[in-house]
């Protein structure tokens, strides 16, 4: 067991077309996130669609929330992007070091 | 130079070589492409670098000569659009998103057919007005506020108007442009010397790289060719024609030079792949991405940078010469 306090959080990731990047960054703080981490992807899925050949790879983004926040922000990528755009979105449990920060 | 020989001479220019290389690449499946940041670095560098040489010779331009030019380009830039969209549905029987969607980018113009247009101006011995990128700037924004509100104007759609307004204002396009041209209007010549060596020697060069990618981008877009079906095929390359032939008609009532008139027919007929698509994948996330882009990319670019600009010198100068 880890001298450190670890408490269970949700981990929100969001994969998705690079040109949603800023609404979703906004969205997140604003539905209750308290910071994020942005990764560049790529790879394939369903849809082959890239708004712009400028725009480049893919954007990850992942987030530490409270359940509920983390239960709106799904809910608000569902009802936004889901249907005209490529967007993966999961949660997971996660044992977070420290997680007093991020609620 | 009859018209066979200038065809010739903009084929087998340097720049259309290096299209074409590009073309040849994507269609032989090699694993040449251009790193994604020296692609974003040319596209910086090709664009301030018109913006300093545009904003250098605006400075030495009086209003009067600038103004009728200007407007005319304002008026082009709300008008074809329209055009565009009209086409769309009624003689393609679109639905109205893809339709406006469609005409942002028609409406809209493409930096680089304009690069090329000036290039093939300067190889052939006739030099277009030095205010032209000045006109580049207006042109951009009003075609997409026009057709975006085309299709927001019938009913409240999902996609994000202000979003998609924010993002061809900043869009890297009209910052650098805009700001290339009120630096070099500040500077003025003098000021502009010190870095007009790296601006200038390395322009050639570095537009060769960029149409290399070019080429290869829309050698790759050709695969949906079966995709978009024959109309669009027809309006991608019939409507630039329109709207280029439409340009050099109005263009004889503001003062343009010949080769001006050619320059801004050709920035007129080209399509946006940057500014409007980003846009549009906002504003109308519903309209295929497949279509505008294609069209842009795919039909409209290769046709203008190879058959296109020497089609509007010829024109312009038959009607203006």
């Amino acid at each position: 067991m880890s001298k450190h306090s670890v408490v269970t959080l949700k981990l929100v990731t969001i994969v998705t077309e690079r040109i949603l990047e800023d609404r979703l960054l906004r969205t997140l703080l604003d539905l209750g996130a308290k910071g994020y981490t942005l990764t560049q992807a790529t790879g394939k899925g369903s849809r082959g669609v890239r708004a712009s050949e400028w725009e480049g790879p893919d954007t990850r983004i992942e987030a530490l929330v409270s359940p509920d926040v983390a239960e709106r922000i799904v809910d608000h990528v569902a009802d936004a992007f889901f249907e005209h755009y490529a967007v993966i979105v999961y949660v997971q449990d996660a044992a977070v070091v420290r997680g007093e920060k991020y609620i | 130079m009859d018209t066979f020989e200038v065809l010739a001479a903009n084929l087998l220019s340097p720049v259309i070589l290096a299209f074409v290389l590009g073309v040849v690449a994507a269609l032989v499946r090699s694993d040449l492409r251009l790193p994604s940041a020296l692609y974003n670095g040319l596209s910086i560098y090709l664009l301030l670098a018109i913006g300093l040489k545009g904003g250098v010779e605006l400075s030495k331009t009086p209003l009067t000569v600038f103004a009728g030019p200007a407007m005319l380009t304002l008026l082009l830039g709300l008008l074809t659009p329209v055009i565009a969209y009209n086409i769309l549905r009624r003689l393609g029987r679109l639905d109205r998103v893809n339709s406006a969607a469609i005409a942002a980018h028609y409406g809209s113009v493409s930096a680089v057919t304009f690069i090329v247009a000036i290039t093939f101006g300067t190889m052939t011995g006739r030099e277009p007005e030095g205010f032209m990128p000045a006109l580049v700037a207006i042109l951009e924004v009003p075609a997409i506020v026009v057709a975006l509100m085309i299709a927001f104007m019938r009913d409240r759609r999902a996609g994000s108007w202000q979003d998609a307004l924010h993002e061809v204002l900043s869009g890297r396009s009209v910052v650098l442009l805009v700001g290339g041209l009120l630096i070099g209007t500040l500077v003025g010549p003098t000021g502009f010397e010190p870095v007009a060596p790296f601006f200038k020697s390395g322009f050639q060069g570095a537009l060769m790289l960029f149409l290399l990618e070019m080429g290869i981008v829309a050698a790759s877009r050709l695969r949906d060719l079966k995709e978009v079906g024959f109309f669009l095929v027809a309006f991608g390359v019939l409507v630039p024609i329109l709207h280029g032939a439409l340009t050099i008609w109005l263009a004889q009532f503001t003062g343009l030079s010949v080769a001006g008139a050619a320059v801004l027919a050709a920035m007129v007929s080209s399509a946006s792949y940057i500014a409007a698509p980003a846009a549009v994948r906002i504003a109308l996330p519903e309209a295929n991405p497949t279509f505008y882009l294609t069209g842009a990319l795919g039909i409209t670019f290769p046709f203008n940078v190879t058959l296109g600009i020497p089609l509007y010198y010829f024109l312009a100068e038959r009607m203006l010469g």
